[in-house]
């Protein structure tokens, strides 16, 4: 084991990947992934932020049961952009592309990632695809909702469908590209004795993750392309009175977008997975299981789409099928939360910020995978279909889960990715502001949609008796606000004024940790040789006379 | 098409075979065209997607290399894409052939 902090206190500038050179293009034309990382991560709170200003004006249309902040037409411009900017410009590439472009080549031991000017070519798509969004919101908007059912995208909707369409047609392309980066960076780029039972397991998420971006995303390519068609030129895919069915949209839908949910949530997990054995100080339970849960999730992800289509028309035949699968799917979840918690029984666990978020992932994610087997019965389904109990299961994942997880790792790679230690204090207070916020915002909406509050409505002047139930969210959507920009502030504080982070302040286990922080532009100063399992966090603790007993 | 680089890969020249995969895509395309106009009943849609399957395996096969890919992780890769075309298909027809109106 090399001693990595007797390093001297060095006069001049250590060279990192943030000071080798400097200048807009060295920044918009660098093929460096930790470079590319960070244009992803402004790239992407630039749309979380506008994102979450249309959530914030639909809770507060919400506010009142009168429809009386905005019109009827802009509320459904309102959600429509909120899901299509969250879900497309800032839920799918958040973790892969910021976290996972910064760490899988240097998790594995690599230079950079095996096509470096392809993965350029994804943020310059992922832009691309943004900025026709963007232009498409400024210049009238998208009224579809974000699911763009036919037959209203095809044949009635005169709001701005098509430039949407290309809008998230290009940033799929985005998605591709990383995840083909990644599935051969991690076949081919591993360092020496990097088997692959050696492998940290946000490696392993990240591969199922791209397993589905590769195979899921030209599926809503398409769609995409056939509705636009439909919408043109009239071609009878969709509409039955020319022979289609509108129900194969949402088959063709559907199998891309069920999942994408978990290009949002794999990702996650892996996060987690990195962060609570660092803070257990424990080996992970259970490695070859969290590993392989992630593939049969990836696997069994695309087996489940037509849950979302039980009082669609579908046979009840499928239906049958389909709940079934459902709830198989729950069971490689299940065998990670049960490893998750049996890694930190009997661990010395640590409440830092990063810890923090991981607790609230595990419980927020419980919450919402529990009410998605509510969903995925039949029965009940039929009883909350398109209420706001589907509101609150989705954002329990996708909020709860997908982005506790990302600000966790966030806060967790903080130190290597910038140089600097974020200030734990505020870090823990925000983190627990973000789950208040974010339980007081959506818990409600579990009850006023079991209430039978449909989702996407404007008005529910008809039934006042929901207003209470909707102040509490509207309120928990301001704290949860607070909670999100908190992170940006003390984040950007700490870029200036941070204490200098040591290479590995969180004593943790992984080869990112083993270079220095910031790295410098090629990862490691000589390539690594691995010989040692992951997550080796007792050997870590070991006191070091153990260690050196056979060198003396 | 540059042929002066073609040499430059170690297999033998494929120009002549992708020239005539290409030809085959086109009479088979226009195969599917005139098909079209014949009565065939349910049949029309068999054969239609029948030249499809063959046009895909042809472009597949030569034009994507999978023809002598030594590799089995780009085999893999093929199959798996089969697989996962299969379960789009296979259970989205397990919606269509039992609905009871159909």
């Amino acid at each position: 084991m090399s001693a990595t902090n007797v390093v001297p206190q060095q006069q001049f500038e250590r060279e990192t990947y943030l000071n080798k050179v400097y200048g807009m293009w060295s920044w918009l034309l660098t093929t460096d992934h930790k470079r590319i990382a960070l244009l992803y991560l402004i790239s992407i709170t630039f749309f979380f932020f506008i994102g979450g200003f249309f959530a914030l004006l639909i809770r507060l249309e919400l506010l009142t049961p009168a429809g009386d902040l905005v019109q009827a037409d802009t509320y459904n411009k309102l959600f429509t952009q909120h899901g299509m900017v969250m879900v497309f410009f800032f839920l799918i590439p958040s973790i892969p592309a910021v976290l996972g472009n910064f760490l899988v080549p240097m998790m594995i031991g690599a230079k950079d990632l095996a096509f470096p000017r392809i993965n350029l070519l994804s943020w310059y798509l992922y832009i691309i695809g943004g900025v026709i969004m963007l232009h498409c919101m400024m210049t009238g908007g998208v009224d579809t909702g974000w699911t763009f059912y036919v037959p209203f995208s095809t044949n009635y909707t005169n709001t701005k469908f098509v430039e949407a369409g290309i809008a998230i047609f290009i940033a799929g392309f985005s998605s591709i590209l990383t995840g083909l980066n990644f599935v051969v960076t991690i076949h081919r780029m591993r360092a020496p004795g990097m088997t692959w039972s050696r492998l940290p397991l946000f490696i392993w998420a990240h591969y199922a993750t791209s397993i589905i971006q590769l195979l899921g995303t030209p599926v809503i390519a398409i769609t995409i392309v056939l509705v636009a068609c439909e919408r043109a030129l009239h071609l009878g895919i969709f509409d039955p009175r020319l022979g289609g069915d509108p129900l194969l949209f949402q088959h063709l839908f559907w199998f891309y977008s069920h999942p994408a949910v978990y290009i949002m949530i794999l990702p996650s997990m892996g996060v987690v997975t990195e962060i609570i054995p660092c803070f257990s100080r424990k080996r992970i339970f259970g490695y070859s299981f969290v590993a392989f849960s992630s593939i049969a999730i990836a696997v069994f992800g695309f087996l489940v789409w037509a849950h979302h289509m039980f009082v669609a028309g579908m046979s009840v035949y499928a239906g049958l099928v389909f709940s079934f699968l459902s709830y198989a799917v729950a069971v490689p979840s299940a065998i990670k939360v049960f490893n998750w918690t049996a890694t930190l029984y009997k661990g010395s666990i640590h409440y830092d910020a990063p810890m923090l978020y991981a607790f609230g992932f595990l419980g927020l994610f419980t919450i919402g995978g529990l009410t998605g087997l509510f969903l995925a019965a039949l029965g009940i389904n039929v009883h909350v279909t398109d209420t706001y109990f589907v509101v609150a299961h989705f954002h329990y994942i996708m909020v709860g889960g997908a982005v506790m997880g990302y600000l966790g790792g966030i806060h967790f790679w903080w130190p290597k990715i910038s140089g600097k230690l974020y200030p734990e204090g505020w870090a823990r207070l925000a983190a627990l502001i973000v789950f208040l916020g974010f339980n007081l915002t959506f818990f409600p909406q579990f009850v006023l949609g079991y209430m039978g509050m449909p989702r996407r409505y404007w008005d529910y002047s008809h039934m006042p008796e929901f207003q209470v139930l909707n102040v509490l969210s509207t309120a928990g959507a301001t704290v949860l606000g607070v909670g999100y920009l908190l992170p940006m502030i003390y984040l950007l504080w700490s870029m200036r004024y941070g204490k200098p982070a040591s290479d590995n302040p969180w004593n943790a286990a992984g080869l990112e940790w083993k270079t220095s922080s910031p790295p410098p532009t090629d990862n490691f100063k000589e390539e690594p040789v691995v010989t040692w399992e992951a997550y080796n966090y007792e050997e870590l603790d070991a006191p070091p006379q153990a260690l050196e007993v056979p060198v003396g | 098409m540059a042929d002066h680089s073609v040499s430059a890969h170690s297999k033998s020249s494929p120009l002549k075979l992708y020239f005539g995969v290409w030809a085959t895509l086109l009479l088979l395309t226009y195969v599917t065209y005139r098909v079209a106009f014949l009565e065939l009943g349910p049949f029309n849609s068999v054969v239609a997607l029948v030249i499809a399957a063959i046009k895909a395996t042809l472009v597949a096969l030569f034009f994507m290399h999978v023809w002598r890919a030594g590799e089995k992780f780009i085999k893999a890769v093929i199959l798996t894409s089969l697989f996962f075309l299969l379960l789009l298909l296979g259970l989205t027809m397990a919606d269509y052939m039992t609905r009871p109106w159909s």
